[in-house]
């Protein structure tokens, strides 16, 4: 037996090890469609609990909007299921290429193509681009796809402190030896939820002739006043070379990311970004609910609007009530506990109350960082956010930490 | 503390510490394990380290571990520097 008894004794103690770290992740099964309201079995087995989701990247609720589900069928009955082939052999269909042209146009770019994930986005693109003669700068606290994607890039790696425009300015100046220069940054950070000063990285890039490669993955749909995304919101549309985005957040969600950008750039990853050379593309179906997705949300800004008000209501909330939250003006709204244990009880004693909301500690954060992300959707209604910011209060009152700044939690629960 | 050590000392707060960080840093202050470098952003350190010391350090000893420390960090740059 190739699989020997050793081999599986030692899986069990290195899981056993994971599970005693209390970083052991279990899913949750949703029966009912992605929504504000959903039904959740947890713990597995469980009769499923009606909640309010307050951690899902559906920012625009269309997740299951019934016109992207009618387009999706649509999709589906003309487009048919799969593919059967990558790209490029036969795995392009007319509706890939009109996602593509339309996807560039949201984006205010040159040129757009599909990978089956942002995560694929990023493991392809700077192998594609760059080689051992160039440097890739990038902020510390970039996506875990970008980390992976980097690795796979002979260009030299470095990094800056997070946001740290002085400290990036010293990379630039102290890499103008090399041939390209490229920095790196997330759009708006998924753990804090702030975003990128992209007028600032971009003037640095122009002065230190450097480009400038943006994951929006957190913004597109969103971010900005027409929700392009985070190079809109700073006033840098066409000015942002590479931007990697996905189609599993506020467009739609369902899965399938891309590359956008410079027109040379992403032709490059045309012919040797490895995610998109050897694996099929997103499917028909998903496309077709993409492309009711870009003309819903080009043709009204109504669903950016509504989650900007949810946003800042919820801040609102939050703060009034005396949560230590993170500032910022995106819809992640992290609810600041520093303490691994107590960020988990509160989550668990939230999804008590009917609150979907899960915690992050180290290694997913910085050790003494533990928060409950919180993440805000068109589709909550302000009942949805009463609701939530009672339980919030209950559960905060148990454990004595409203009105209380990071030093008292600390002082009290520790790190 | 030698020269080393403060040298190396130095540059781990320079580019490793946020300015509100106050946390205070020793040689044997845990900088991996206590989550202040990380293994992604660990390249610059060693990088610096080459350039100043004028050393190559095989990425097999340029471990989570042998990096921990400013002390073990000394001890690697010591080993591979000509006598």
């Amino acid at each position: 037996m190739a699989f020997s008894q050793a081999a599986r004794d030692w899986y069990h103690r290195e899981l056993a090890g994971i599970r005693d770290a209390g970083l052991f992740k279990e899913e949750r099964f949703i029966h009912s469609l992605q929504d504000a309201d959903i039904e959740v079995e947890f713990p597995s087995g469980a009769k499923p609990a009606s909640v309010i989701n307050l951690c899902a990247n559906n920012y625009l609720g269309l997740s299951s909007h019934p016109e992207v589900i009618a387009a999706a069928h649509e999709g589906l009955r003309h487009r048919g299921y799969g593919m059967s082939s990558v790209r490029f052999i036969c795995g392009t269909q007319d509706i890939h290429r009109e996602l593509e042209r339309k996807l560039t146009a949201f984006l205010g770019t040159e040129d757009t193509l599909l990978f089956p994930s942002c995560m694929d986005a990023n493991a392809g693109v700077f192998e594609a681009v760059l080689n051992e003669q160039d440097v890739m700068i990038a902020d510390r606290l970039v996506h875990a796809s970008i980390v992976d994607g980097m690795r796979l890039c002979k260009a030299m790696q470095d990094t800056y402190k997070h946001a740290d425009m002085g400290h990036l300015e010293e990379k630039l100046v102290e890499h103008q030896d090399k041939r390209f220069r490229l920095i790196i940054t997330d759009g708006v950070f998924s753990m804090d939820g702030d975003l990128a000063p992209l007028d600032e990285i971009v003037a640095l890039a122009e002065k230190h002739n450097a480009m400038v490669f943006v994951d929006d993955s957190h913004a597109s749909g969103y971010i900005g006043k027409t929700g392009r995304g985070t190079h809109e919101h700073f006033g840098v549309l066409g000015r942002i070379d590479i931007i990697t985005t996905t189609l599993g957040k506020a467009l739609g969600g369902a899965s399938g990311g891309c590359v956008s950008g410079r027109a040379e750039l992403v032709e490059m990853c045309r012919q040797r970004a490895r995610p998109y050379l050897f694996s099929n593309t997103v499917a028909p179906v998903i496309v077709s609910g993409a492309l009711k997705v870009l003309e819903l949300i080009s043709a009204s800004t109504e669903r950016r609007d509504k989650l900007e008000a949810n946003t800042v209501y919820w801040r609102k909330l939050l703060t009034d009530a005396g949560f230590d939250i993170k500032k910022g003006s995106s819809s992640i709204v992290p609810v600041m506990l520093y303490n691994a244990k107590l960020a988990q009880d509160v989550a668990r004693d939230l999804f008590a109350e009917g609150i979907y909301v899960v915690g992050f500690f180290f290694p997913v954060v910085a050790k003494g960082q533990a928060r409950i992300r919180t993440q805000l959707s068109a589709a909550h209604e302000k009942h949805h956010l009463d609701r939530a910011i009672a339980a919030f209060i209950k559960v905060g009152t148990k454990y004595d930490i409203l009105g209380k700044n990071k030093a008292e939690i600390i002082a009290k629960y520790g790190t | 503390m030698d020269e080393m050590e403060q040298t190396v000392l130095a540059y781990v707060a320079k580019e490793y510490l946020e300015e509100d960080d106050d946390r205070e840093l020793t040689v044997d202050t845990p900088l991996i394990s206590g989550g202040i470098v990380d293994s992604f952003s660990m390249v610059s350190l060693k990088r610096f380290l080459e350039k100043k010391y004028q050393i190559q350090i095989p990425d097999a000893d340029a471990s989570a571990e042998a990096f921990d420390t400013v002390t073990s960090i000394c001890t690697v740059v010591r080993r591979f520097r000509p006598n």
